[in-house]
């Protein structure tokens, strides 16, 4: 579900990209290209909005949800019904941004909406509370995932299972959601600070009576940074399931790769000042913020080290999945490499605010998290939905995405040498255009890769009945997840498996052969949670608050705040939310699973050809 | 100068590696003036050979690692349970150490000696040039000599400047890339940075904060010149007609205009700067807070 609507909105966000490199491509030396800047402005503050949130968040948020519950042995989440809700919290906030396209517009300040811009006296339009309320509301879902998540690692483990078993992108799902309960509470409070200047003619971030625009940047980026680290860590896990996995070997230095991960959760939050060294706070705090920051790089550089040792003598299979792992490991190197320039306070001082800044964060953010979702994506597909993607189009798509990269952002580290500011609308220095037009080649590049994806999944829903995956696990894997049928049955796994060790399905296997963990009787009656419609109850609810809050339609604020209310007590005293699968549904869904493997050689054409070669 | 020219051949390296990169003129970073902007110029180059030494050999150790144990390469060891060496994990967590370490040092170093707010050494008298920026140009005014201009600052080559550096309105950031440093302009606050130049010549500057929908044409000219020369452009000045008084004037200039010429203003208020940074701490600008139907606003001329 989440996976779904992050691809929609990847093609939104998308648009607005090409729309903007076309504008710089075009608006040189005098020209002003075809976007004034009153649409220039609601673009890029919307791009960067929706490629986080509405991107970038759902789609880790969606592996986490596919995965974590398998990899550690649940039947479910902790709270099913939270779970719901935050999806459904999401949800609203999508639909509140695209909202925006239609009825009124967007901000125009930039995806932080930094104040004092963000105030209602520089920008009165409701713009800005679209921002305000699109966030609001699926920040509180963003919480209500990382509450629930983590008390599904720490709680939901299954016999053996371990802290230091655990897969890797299980522990660095746990890391993003620690991060995710410490920091969103605070992008919530800034947001609701900002809510009362606006409606309340409160001075929290004003220019004058008190206010102190200064707390809003400071505020936003102790939130802002931890939430880049949301967003790598899960993709770092990723790569070292795939890394694994595709070199048929066991990850080098797991406690190492644990722990430097750790690292990195605590040190994220210690780190925020270097968006801001150019405020003008004094050279003790500068340097202090920007060691911090560079010994990140430290644990970083470990785990890419740790990656390179998994490939040493290993026997590497060069699958899409794995293309993205290795453009990973060059691009991110790249970005982070960038990153420490910039955390110089001395060097920041000139590169701040330039595109090299817009280089940097897209070398990370491409090179780390699109690329470790679209591996994670082709890995974990055939689980999701029992068939495998097609490789020809998915390594198609792998090269469109890294040549694209090179050629979009690499030229903009060079702009921003010749003095180019971020976020222009036109700029008088014509010199700047050849390169810019470049860029925008890059981004044409990017938008086949796109395509290329989208390809990718209707060839392979197209011949779906080929490229079934029966044995559950097409990769010949080695966490939990592989041992159950692909799609899962509902109630993940007939027995909770017991762990033995890092690996332990892939020990299992080595063992007592592909069978292993194929069920056997008796079965028990398995306790599930019910389905409810008070999520998307509460989520239709959410639009109609969010949008008469925006709109100042104060009756329908609280009709639609009183109905979320009622929805969430109704269901609050709901005693009738589980029920019992019967032992005889699970042993017939069993049963079929364990018909099918047996065939999986006849059942499977494409997959033995293509994947298992 | 020697320094110079060392700086100067390893930009060159630096932009025959990037292709294309010599499509334009001279590059405002690399080509830096004056001592603040020539030590980030060092410091970058630096910054960047340190982590070359690691970003390298893992570039190289990625596609070497992954061809040789590609699983079609029979000839290749295979040791899939060889997940543990202690020798290498402490040689990888070393080698970061040991970069950063070094990193760290610079990073400390540089940190106090580029100080934005720390003066100059230099035998020359340090000027003071206030400026402020507004919707959205800039304004700039000499307190010594009593004058003031819009979208120009001009002053002597070799003579430390002390920009004190506020904000009429939203936060914006005051850079001229080749001299260096920048650093936000921001409302009720004064901050500064302190820059020099060596070499007579037009600098482009501009804001590099996002403010609002006049954003790109907030650019301005630092024109370093010669004492002479400069001591002429002040007397130019003084034969504007113009004059910027405040609250009056300074209102209407600064309501939201774009693309505004240079201006020359010969009388100013005598404490213009300190009156436009105070007027945020007494609540004289709160009359106007618009009503959220949009009316009354200032951006009303940004909206259409
Ligand atoms: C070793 C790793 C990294 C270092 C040292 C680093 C350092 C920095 C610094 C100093 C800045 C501030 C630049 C400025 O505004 O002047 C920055 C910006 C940014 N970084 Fe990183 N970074 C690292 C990794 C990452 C990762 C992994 C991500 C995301 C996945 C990321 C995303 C961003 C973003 C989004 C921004 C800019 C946001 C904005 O201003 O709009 N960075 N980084
Ligand atoms: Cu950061």
């Amino acid at each position: 579900m989440y996976f779904v609507v992050a691809l929609v909105m990847l093609v939104r966000g998308f648009s607005d990209a090409i729309m903007m490199r076309s504008q710089q491509a075009l608006a040189a030396g005098g020209a002003e290209g075809f976007l004034p800047p009153h649409h220039y402005d609601q673009i890029f503050t919307a791009h960067g909005v929706i490629m986080i949130f509405f991107v970038a968040m759902p789609m880790v948020i969606g592996l986490m949800n596919l995965i974590v519950p398998l990899q550690i042995g649940a039947r479910d989440v902790a709270f099913p019904f939270l779970n719901n809700l935050s999806f459904w919290l999401f949800a609203a906030g999508v639909v509140l941004v695209n909202l925006s396209l239609f009825i009124g517009e967007f901000a125009q300040t930039g995806w932080l909406a930094y104040a004092p811009l963000s105030e209602l006296k520089y920008s009165p339009d409701v713009g800005v509370d679209y921002w305000i309320w699109a966030l609001q509301i699926s920040g509180i879902g963003t919480t209500l995932t990382g509450i629930n998540f983590f008390v599904t690692i720490l709680k939901m483990r299954t016999k053996g299972m371990t802290m230091f078993r655990m897969p890797v992108f299980t522990w660095t799902s746990l890391c993003a959601n620690v991060l995710i309960i410490a920091s969103f509470p605070i992008l919530t409070a800034t947001i609701a600070m900002l809510t009362l200047d606006r409606y309340f003619g409160m001075h929290f971030f004003t220019n004058d009576f008190g206010g102190n625009m200064m707390m809003y940047v400071n505020l936003i980026w102790a939130w802002g940074h931890p939430e880049v680290y949301i967003l790598i860590l899960p993709a770092f896990g990723v790569f070292s399931e795939v890394t694994a996995t595709f070199s048929r070997k066991r990850l080098f230095g797991y406690t190492t790769m644990v722990w430097a991960t750790v690292c990195i959760t605590v040190l994220s939050f210690i780190v925020w000042l270097h968006h801001f060294f150019t405020m003008g706070a004094g050279a003790n705090v500068n340097a202090f913020f920007g060691i911090a920051t560079m010994i990140i790089a430290i644990p970083t550089g470990v785990k890419i080290f740790n990656w390179l040792f998994t490939m040493f003598r290993g026997s590497i299979q060069f699958t899409s999945p794995v293309l993205w792992t290795l453009g990973f490991i060059v691009t991110f190197t790249l970005g982070g490499m960038t990153g420490v320039m910039l955390a110089v306070p001395g060097a920041n001082f000139v590169l701040h605010n330039s595109l090299f800044v817009i280089a940097h964060f897209h070398n990370v953010i491409i090179g780390g998290v699109v690329f470790g979702m679209m591996a994670g994506l082709t890995y974990w597909f055939p689980k999701a939905f029992g068939f495998t993607l097609d490789e020809t189009w998915g390594k198609r798509s792998f090269w469109c995405w890294i040549i694209g990269f090179y050629m979009a952002f690499m030229p903009l580290y060079v702009l921003s040498f010749f003095g180019a500011a971020r976020r222009m609308q036109s700029y008088a220095n014509s010199d700047w255009q050849p390169l810019m037009i470049l860029a925008w080649v890059g981004a044409v590049i990017i938008m086949a890769g796109i395509a290329c994806t989208v390809i990718q999944l209707y060839v392979s829903v197209r011949d779906r009945k080929q490229r079934l995956d029966v044995s559950g696990d097409p990769w010949d894997a080695r966490t939990l997840e592989w041992s159950t049928s692909s799609p899962a049955p509902f109630y993940n796994f007939a027995h909770l498996p017991t762990v033995n060790g890092i690996d332990s399905y892939w020990d299992d296997k080595q063992q007592n052969g592909a069978d292993a963990l194929l069920s056997d009787g008796p079965y028990e009656d398995i306790h599930m949670p019910k389905n409810t419609v008070a999520g998307p109850v509460m989520g239709i609810l959410s639009i109609g608050l969010g949008f008469a809050l925006i709109w100042h339609i104060w009756w329908l604020a609280i009709v639609s705040g009183a109905g979320i209310f009622v929805a969430f007590m109704l269901r609050v005293f709901n005693d009738d939310i589980d029920y019992h699968v019967p032992a005889a549904e699970v042993e017939r869904t069993e049963r079929e699973h364990r018909e099918r493997f047996q065939r999986r050689d006849e059942l499977e054409p494409i997959n033995r050809v293509e994947v298992r070669a | 100068m020697r320094r110079k020219s060392f700086t100067r051949a390893i930009g060159f390296l630096l932009l025959a590696t990037l292709p294309l990169l010599l499509a334009g003129c001279g590059s405002a970073l690399l080509d830096s003036s004056g001592q603040v902007g020539q030590e980030q110029t060092r410091l970058i180059l630096t910054a960047f050979g340190l982590m070359l030494i690691v970003v390298i050999p893992v570039i190289g150790m990625t596609l070497w690692f992954a061809l040789r144990y590609r699983r079609s390469n029979k000839n290749a060891v295979y040791r899939p349970e060889w997940s543990h060496s202690t020798a290498i994990e402490i040689v990888v967590w070393l080698v970061p150490c040991v970069i950063i370490a070094i990193l760290a040092t610079l990073t400390w170093k540089t940190s106090h000696s580029l100080d934005p707010h720390k003066a100059l050494e230099s035998d020359a008298e340090p000027m003071e040039i206030q400026a402020v920026s507004l919707d959205w140009k800039w304004l700039f005014i000499y307190p010594d000599e009593g004058i003031a201009t819009v979208n120009e600052v001009a002053f002597p080559e070799d003579v430390p400047v002390r920009f004190r550096v506020t904000s009429g309105s939203v936060m914006n950031s005051f850079f001229i890339p080749r001299l260096g440093s920048q650093i936000y302009a921001m409302a009720g606050m004064d901050n500064d940075v302190n820059l020099i130049a060596d070499e007579t010549g037009t600098y482009p500057g501009r804001s590099t904060n996002y403010s609002g929908s006049g954003f790109s044409g907030m650019t301005f000219d630092a024109r370093v010149t010669s004492q002479d020369d400069f001591d002429d452009w002040v007397a130019n000045v003084r034969e504007s007609e113009r004059s910027l008084t405040f609250p009056k004037e300074y209102d209407q200039l600064a309501s939201p205009s774009r693309e505004v010429p240079v201006t020359y203003f010969s009388e100013i208020s005598p404490h213009l700067y300190q009156d436009i940074v105070q007027s945020f701490h007494t609540g004289r600008n709160a009359d106007s807070e618009p009503g959220h139907d949009g009316k009354t606003t200032i951006n009303a001329e940004a909206a259409e």
